[in-house]
């Protein structure tokens, strides 16, 4: 590739998320408006990597109590019992169904944990201005954006079973304090996606070229 | 969109307008880093709390780990949780079980040497059901807290759950017994029928005599155990069939279903003072036996018997007119190889303070030879041990002592190994010798002649009657009618208007006034005593 590929960033230009327009940036060309409709116009998303290295950490750190602190306490007439996520896995494959606990072993414990190495990937390669497997770094992003939704199905399980089995004195399950940071992980890092900007895997290619933005 | 991936020709579109400069965004750039912060923060605290939670972590070796699962059996003590079971594995050795557990914070200080740990089961006995509960939530390991002060991380699970925890008041005492009869950790004790403790526990003593029991007593009753308690089964059905025959004892109905323990103070000594915890009694087997006075004082005797023994047994009394003075404790054979002579020798024991207090109390240090010297007068005078039939139904036997005063005399060597009063044959096969000889003589009776002498005789007799019939009848009834006639002529003769009659009356008359003339004169002759001299004087008129 001997000719850099043209981008509204090379051209001084930005685009509107809103309505689509572009704009030609002017001397101010972090704080710029859409002439339009008044959009908040940038180059790239504002400390789109720094936001993200927040959100991360933050997920990161709520990972630990996820995995170790009960989901759920289950209270019976036979005794009561807390479970996390591991033992629930264990339990499953212990009791035979290890297709549940396979499933709850990857959507529960897996994606998390291979989110957050995605993207800490992302953001190093990015911050380095590597230009290894561009395609294939844009693609990991885009799994790891319409994976992270799927990943608050425990969550869902957990709220559905707490509102259904309220039996009193027969069962009662209550959320456990892991469940809480288990949703933290899974918005965390949904919004650690979000606050990740695509465009700056492939940023490094301008800069090879001399034509950084601005 | 579509146009994205084509390169725009077009360098600088003319109609683009520029984009208007935004008001400085007043909010920080750094807000964003405090997300990460209270994640740490919320992190860091739930691991320091979870550092600072965490209590003590014990090891307890059970012989099997039934009903215990690694994250689920809890600990608990008095039922609040102060632990959770960790792991469970094999010991080294493959013997045990060694469970693992976490406990609370603020567990150290009941860690001690004492405190004893158990899997709670359910369990049922004749009195008791506990643990019911855990059929449903599965076992628990219980916890008694010790007070020793001695800290420790290991344990030694028991068996099974002690009886009581160590924290209610009372004393713990050891009994010794012959066998453990229907006792089990958890008998009831009674004391006048009320419940107020339970055995602990139960061994078997090392040389395999007898057994230990330990009971615990609780606090208002254990004042009542004395240096003189007396200790006995009061198991449910107390049936004994012995020469005195059946007697049935009874405790309460628990009691008769699980067996129990009973003690009670013999009433002559109230003021001894209150056992000391961990004393030593004796276990007895009933009442009657614990009650009697204890035989400190133990006579090894023998007594020979040549008669049968059957119904003799060990434990039978030794009965002095109807006082159990001691008992049996061994029949044997033994054969005379030089006699050739099969004899039963029969050892009892003979409790001489059972033969009455005031003796004893005159000679109380009586040793063994002045005791052998003293039966030997005895034995001067008649004594003699009998075999007697104490229940027709069963034929028990018992060994009476009773003075036979024309026993042959006979005197033991004060210094065999083993004293040995003699004997006499019993009534009963005096009586069996006597029917024996009677038989005998019978038997010898030449009963032939006697019936020919005897059928002789009565022919005799049979024509003797007959000659009466013939000869002697018809003269009898002559003599008769000639006996009716004479008395006909005598009753003729009686009549009153018979001429007898008469003339025995007008007699009378005469005899009456005769009578009256004599009276005259002796009145006169009173009067007149010389009239019989001078004669009858004329009236001096």
């Amino acid at each position: 590739m001997t000719r850099a590929p043209t981008t509204a960033a090379s051209l001084g230009l930005l685009v509107c998320h809103a309505c689509g327009l572009l704009a030609r940036a002017g001397p101010h060309a972090h704080d710029a408006c859409c002439p339009r409709c008044g959009a908040r116009l940038h180059w790239r998303k504002p400390d789109s990597i720094s936001r993200t290295w927040a959100l991360l950490i933050a997920a990161i750190v709520c990972y630990v109590p996820a995995n170790v602190l009960p989901m759920m306490h289950t209270g019976s007439l036979f005794g009561s019992q807390s479970d996390t996520i591991m033992s629930g896995v264990i339990y499953f494959w212990t009791s035979g169904s290890w297709y549940l606990a396979l499933i709850i072993f990857f959507a529960s414990i897996m994606v998390p944990l291979l989110k957050m190495i995605s993207l800490v990937l992302l953001l190093v390669s990015v911050q380095l201005r590597s230009r290894w497997q561009l395609n294939q770094r844009a693609r990991l992003y885009r799994l790891v954006e319409v994976v992270g939704r799927w990943s608050m199905l425990d969550i869902y399980v957990v709220a559905v079973i707490v509102a259904l089995v309220q039996l009193q004195a027969l069962a009662t399950i209550l959320p456990g304090p892991g469940a809480i940071a288990f949703g933290a992980v899974v918005v965390l890092t949904m919004f650690a996606a979000m606050a990740f900007d695509p465009r700056l895997i492939w940023d490094p290619l301008d800069e090879e070229h001399g034509r950084a933005p601005a | 969109m579509k146009n994205m991936g084509e390169p725009p020709h077009r360098p600088e579109p003319p109609d683009i307008p520029e984009a208007v400069a935004a008001p400085k965004s007043a909010r920080s750039i750094q807000l964003v880093w405090l997300i990460p912060l209270i994640a740490v923060l919320v992190g860091g605290w739930l691991a320091v709390k979870a550092i600072l939670d965490r209590g003590p972590v014990i090891t307890i070796s059970f012989e099997t780990a039934e009903g215990l699962e690694a994250g689920k059996t809890k600990i608990k003590y008095k039922d609040v949780e102060v632990g959770l079971v960790n792991s469970v594995v094999l010991s080294n050795d493959i013997k045990q079980v060694i469970v693992t557990a976490d406990l609370v914070k603020g567990a150290e200080r009941y860690l001690v040497d004492d405190t004893r740990f158990w899997v709670v089961r359910p369990r049922i006995t004749g009195g008791d059901v506990s643990g019911l509960g855990t059929l449903l939530s599965g076992a628990y390991i219980g916890l008694d807290i010790g007070k020793s002060g001695k800290p420790t991380r290991h344990f030694t699970g028991l068996k099974a759950a002690p009886v009581f925890s160590s924290d209610v008041p009372g004393r713990e005492f050891v009994l010794r017994g012959s066998d453990l009869g229907s006792l089990d950790p958890g008998t009831p004790v009674y004391f006048r029928r009320l419940q107020v403790g339970q055995i602990a526990s139960h061994a078997l003593d090392k040389d395999g005599k007898g057994v230990t029991l330990k009971l615990f007593v609780n606090a208002p009753y254990d004042q009542y155990v004395t240096t003189d308690t007396r200790f006995w089964h009061a198991s449910g059905f107390d049936v004994t069939l012995d020469a005195s025959g059946v007697k049935i004892q009874t405790q309460s109905v628990v009691a008769m279903l699980s067996g129990g323990l009973a003690f009670e103070t013999p009433a002559g000594s109230a003021a001894l003072p209150p056992a000391a915890a961990g004393a030593e009694f004796r276990l007895f087997a009933h009442r009657a036996e614990a009650m009697t006075n204890p035989d400190a004082i133990v006579m090894k005797t023998v007594m020979v018997f040549r008669e049968s023994v059957r119904g003799l047994a060990p434990g039978a009394p030794i009965d002095f007119r109807g006082i159990v003075v001691g008992e049996v404790t061994a029949i044997r054979v033994e054969l005379d190889p030089v006699k050739l002579q099969i004899t039963i020798p029969v050892e009892v024991n003979i409790y001489p303070r059972r033969l009455g207090s005031r003796l004893v109390k005159q000679r109380a240090v009586l040793s063994d030879r002045e005791r052998r010297e003293f039966l030997n007068a005895m034995m001067a005078k008649g004594l003699r041990a009998q075999l007697r039939t104490g229940n027709l139904l069963t034929g028990q036997l018992f060994i009476a002592l009773d003075f036979f005063p024309h026993a042959p005399k006979v005197k033991t060597a004060l210094n065999e190994d083993v004293f040995e009063l003699h004997t006499v044959s019993s009534g009963l096969t005096e009586l069996q010798e006597t029917i024996a000889s009677i038989t005998k003589k019978i038997q010898d009776l030449p009963l032939g002649e006697i019936s020919a002498d005897l059928r002789q005789t009565l022919q005799s007799a049979n024509r003797l009657i007959e000659r009466f019939d013939t000869d002697l009848a018809p003269e009898a009834r002559a003599a008769l009618a000639d006996v009716r006639k004479a008395l006909a002529a005598t009753e003729h003769a009686l009549k009153p208007e018979s001429p007898l009659q008469q003339d025995a009356r007008d007699a009378m008359r005469e005899i009456a006034r005769a009578a009256q003339a004599f009276r005259i004169l002796a009145d006169y002759l009173e009067r007149h005593p010389e009239a019989l001299i001078q004669g009858k004087k004329e009236d001096e008129k």
